[in-house]
């Protein structure tokens, strides 16, 4: 069994219009542990619905998810299935509780009692980890955006969570915020081997990722590695979406006639094929 | 007829442990019919210099005047010349608040005692301009809509008040691809047509290059950069000192000319995905073609 399983899920929001499709119409994905995957798809897909069933905010209309063989149905597994899986949102200012740094990074492992010694001792790495050991006494409020996801993803790991979900982290985050997060993300993927689930409208964010789920009108509609999924140019277009940008351009130079590979996702990509 | 800003400082929470200045002696000018960007990374004053634009906040320095009318103190003049400029916020769709999608839009026309088919008017003319048909929206609750629809709905909310200068602060953060191209040449269009003033805040440096004819960059609370998009994009270590990035088309342009491409481009054609297409195609067709039958093809 895959570390999340997610079978044949339903979901259909409370007094929603029976008549009309539910949020998440039959969605079946398997997340391997370590795995890096990233969820793409427009405003309304159901992209931030999947999210919450990740870690037990929403349960299955219909269907089943389990994280690590846990049911998230099941009321008994709650607390392990939130350790395992944390969640960071889009809007850093609506994730954060503490007045200062370190308290809100321990907040995770004082709910689940652990002892003050050992707190202290995540809190410090987990800070370390995201390179913010510098604002530890820090009032939240005077941190730019990025800083305070890095902070929020902090509060995560210190619950010694296995699998982050990123729920539209940088949207909020200027160009350099956001180039620092996405560092981060890979970091923290790379180095401790953390699964990443980062759920993005940026199509290059999506490009580190091993694997990339294309979400419609609550389905899985296309799935591949980024290279697979980006070739499919027209029909990312006609899903609201767009591809990296040297696949957008590789893409209308074909169009006008030169011939160039099928597969360009970067800019250096593109140089080679054009300048050879 | 203009917004000036002139020698603009303001410093939040003054004399206390929690004072810091957020604008430094700002200085410039939204000409009428002009479309402007403003860019800087988070904290660099932009939010608080729109702010000023229709008074929400007074400067602790300086001025700010709207068509020759300044905006300190109260008075119908100074409220006059409030209302000549719409402001959209960040993420405006956490403002509405009404039961329906009609009756949201109206209420700041509503509160300009405007007669009831004049609102109904102005209701059906905002909706227009955002690409909600009014009968199949009108009756809806707001809040049952997506996300990008809501968004639309508050931009709604302030196009029906006919400002003559539109401030929008972050309009695309948040939307897809496709919703964040639709709603850009949609202020493009009104900008056109109407020949709407715009000023707006974005972190897209890409989207910036495309829409905007000039480009103000905020560092620290100062202006550091206000030019033309393509002036301003030749100051890479500027653009990056003041926490920002090229446009994701001019650094693969860049890299194309770095890898021996030789373009020919005219400044505008820098700015858009369309002209880059057509600078490459050329450079193509100028170059020699001798080697294009050995690796053409799938290889």
């Amino acid at each position: 069994m895959s570390f999340i399983e997610i079978k044949n899920l339903v979901h259909r929001y409370e007094g929603a219009d029976e008549t009309k499709r539910p949020a998440l119409n039959g969605v079946n994905i398997s997340v391997e542990n370590g795995e890096f995957l990233a969820i793409v798809g427009t405003n309304g897909c159901g992209k931030s619905t999947l999210a919450k069933h990740l870690n037990a905010i929403l349960l299955p209309t219909e269907g089943t998810v389990t994280i690590d063989g846990r049911n998230t149905a099941d009321p008994e597994e709650l607390w392990e299935i939130r350790k395992t899986v944390g969640m960071v949102f889009q809007n850093p200012d609506n994730q954060i509780i503490a007045a200062i740094v370190e308290d809100d990074v321990a907040f995770g492992p004082e709910n689940l009692g652990v002892p003050p010694d050992e707190i202290r001792q995540r809190v410090t790495e987990s800070l370390a980890s995201v390179r913010m050991e510098k604002y530890r006494e820090f009032a939240p409020h005077l941190l730019s955006g990025g800083q305070k996801q890095r902070i929020a993803i902090a509060g995560a790991l210190a619950m010694q969570t296995r699998c982050l979900v990123l729920d539209e982290p940088t949207s909020m985050l200027d160009p350099v915020g956001r180039r620092s997060l996405m560092e981060t993300v890979k970091r923290l993927h790379k180095e401790q081997g953390i699964t990443i689930i980062l759920i993005t409208h940026f199509m290059e964010e999506a490009i580190a990722a091993d694997r990339v789920i294309v979400l419609g009108d609550g389905q899985v509609v296309m799935e591949g590695t980024p290279r697979q999924v980006y070739c499919r140019e027209k029909e990312m277009k006609a899903l609201g979406l767009e591809v990296p940008l040297a696949a957008e351009i590789a893409a209308r130079l074909r169009r006008n006639g030169l011939k160039l590979p099928e597969d360009i996702l970067t800019d250096e990509e593109l140089a080679a094929a054009l300048c050879q | 007829m203009s917004i000036e800003v002139k020698n603009v400082s303001y410093t939040y929470m003054p004399g206390t442990p929690f004072e810091s200045k957020a604008l430094d002696n700002v200085s410039l000018t939204i000409e009428e019919g002009s479309f402007t960007a403003i860019a800087g990374h988070t904290g660099s004053g932009k939010s608080t210099l729109v702010q000023h634009l229709n008074g929400l906040l007074q400067p602790t320095a300086g001025q700010i005047i709207v068509d020759g009318q300044t905006l300190a103190g109260k008075g119908k003049e100074v409220k006059a010349a409030r209302d000549k400029v719409g402001m959209v916020f960040q993420y405006p769709e956490h403002q509405l608040f009404e039961e329906t999608v009609e009756a949201d839009i109206a209420f700041g026309p509503k509160n300009r005692e405007l007669s009831e088919a004049e609102i109904t008017a102005r209701v059906k003319m905002a909706m227009e301009f955002v690409g909600l048909d009014y009968e199949t929206y009108r009756s809806k609750s707001p809040f049952s809509l997506s996300g990008g629809q809501m968004r639309r709905v508050a931009i709604a909310g302030v196009i029906a008040l006919s400002p003559k200068y539109l401030v929008l602060d972050e309009p695309t953060a948040g939307l897809n691809p496709a919703g964040r191209d639709e709603l850009l040449e949609k202020i493009r269009e009104f900008h056109d047509k109407r020949n709407m003033t715009i000023v707006f805040v974005s972190h897209d440096m890409d989207a910036i290059a495309r829409y905007a004819d000039r480009v103000i960059v905020l560092s620290g609370g100062n202006l550091v950069l206000d030019a033309a998009p393509n002036e301003v994009f030749a100051n890479k270590e500027t653009i990056e000192e003041a926490g920002l990035l090229l446009p994701r088309l001019t650094t693969l342009l860049r890299t194309l000319e770095a890898n021996g491409l030789k373009l020919d481009m005219k400044p505008k054609d820098m700015l858009t995905v369309e002209g880059a297409v057509r600078a490459i195609m050329a450079a193509k067709k100028a170059a020699p073609k001798h080697k294009d039958n050995r690796t053409g093809g799938k290889g």
